[in-house]
């Protein structure tokens, strides 16, 4: 299992799209992953309050499951995501770190089913939350 | 009984194309994702312009399912806004260049966002067209459709509900 963290911690380390966000992965194993995305005003979407625009969000959530399934004592190896729905509770605040945990609460032979939650400083007030489906692919 | 003259081609587009331009241009992160925007009367089309910086999966190569979900926010946010906004910029309370100079209406908020994956994203351009299937007072409904090659072959496909801005007109264009 330890094998199984570390390859999906270089597998998410080797996405371009999450260096570009300055993703950090900060947990994995067992199905449950925490990722870290800091600000950056280039992902600013409103730009009357700097706010981070919800694509990024989804980004950060959409990586953050894809992690979490591949970390799961069952998953052979990648993902891919079949559906994702987010729903945002409330702007991030600018200028803080957005982290997401996310936690694939059941696994089958075809399919990950995952939920994840988005927070800023104020961890008791989630910014956004997500669930979805994700394939499970017996390679790379 | 003579109707107005037509205003000037010229005139019209130029309008039309500064009051998108300035939409667009505002916000950081459709920078970043380079998404232009292509208008045919008050349809529009997003172009996500492909970069090495969009993969998702380096093996395959694929575009990142989180791209793919922001592209098409950003192209159910500006189709929604453009709408909301186009009776303004033709009846000329909404002026094109103080939009350019920053005063800007505040936009729709996402409520949510559902994305359905069908393919997965090709190393190329994408392309989004977004349908406002309701426009009420407060709510919005918008469905978005993606594709690469082949219109007809969808990769990926949205739905979003959206909140509009509120608080009437003296507010619309404030410009805290």
């Amino acid at each position: 299992m330890g094998d199984k963290t570390q390859l999906a911690r270089q597998f998410i380390q080797a996405i371009p799209h999450a260096q570009e966000l300055g993703l950090v992965l900060t947990e994995i194993g067992d199905g449950m992953a925490k990722i870290t995305m800091p600000y950056d005003t280039k992902l600013i979407g409103d730009p009357k309050t700097g706010v981070i625009h919800g694509g990024a969000v989804s980004a950060l959530m959409d990586t953050c499951c894809g992690a979490a399934v591949m970390s799961h004592p069952l998953a052979p190896g990648g993902t891919a995501t079949i559906d994702l729905r987010i729903d945002y509770m409330r702007a991030a605040t600018p200028g803080q770190t957005i982290t997401t945990k996310a936690t694939c609460h059941h696994i089958s032979r075809n399919v990950a089913f995952v939920r994840a939650v988005a927070v800023d400083d104020d961890a008791e007030r989630p910014v956004a939350t997500a669930s979805g489906a994700f394939s499970v692919e017996a390679g790379f | 009984m003579s109707r107005p003259r037509p205003e000037p081609m010229q005139v019209v587009k130029q309008r039309r194309d500064a009051a998108l331009t300035a939409l667009v241009d505002s916000v950081p992160y459709i920078r970043f994702l380079d998404i232009s925007f292509d208008r045919r009367g008050d349809e529009l089309t997003g172009q996500l312009n492909f970069d090495q910086k969009l993969i998702g999966n380096p093996y395959l190569p694929a575009i990142h399912g989180g791209v793919t979900a922001a592209f098409l926010e950003v192209t159910a946010v500006m189709t929604l806004n453009w709408l909301h906004l186009w009776p303004k910029i033709e009846a000329g309370e909404l002026d094109p260049s103080e939009m350019a100079a920053g005063k800007l209406p505040r936009q729709p908020k996402t409520i949510d966002f559902t994305v359905d994956y069908l393919r997965s994203g090709l190393p190329r351009d994408a392309y989004a067209r977004a349908t406002v299937a309701r426009s009420g007072r407060r709510f919005a409904s918008v469905r978005v459709e993606a594709w690469q090659d082949h219109k007809d072959k969808l990769f990926a496909q949205a739905t979003g509900h959206f909140l509009m801005p509120q608080g009437g007109e003296k507010n619309d264009a404030n410009t805290s």
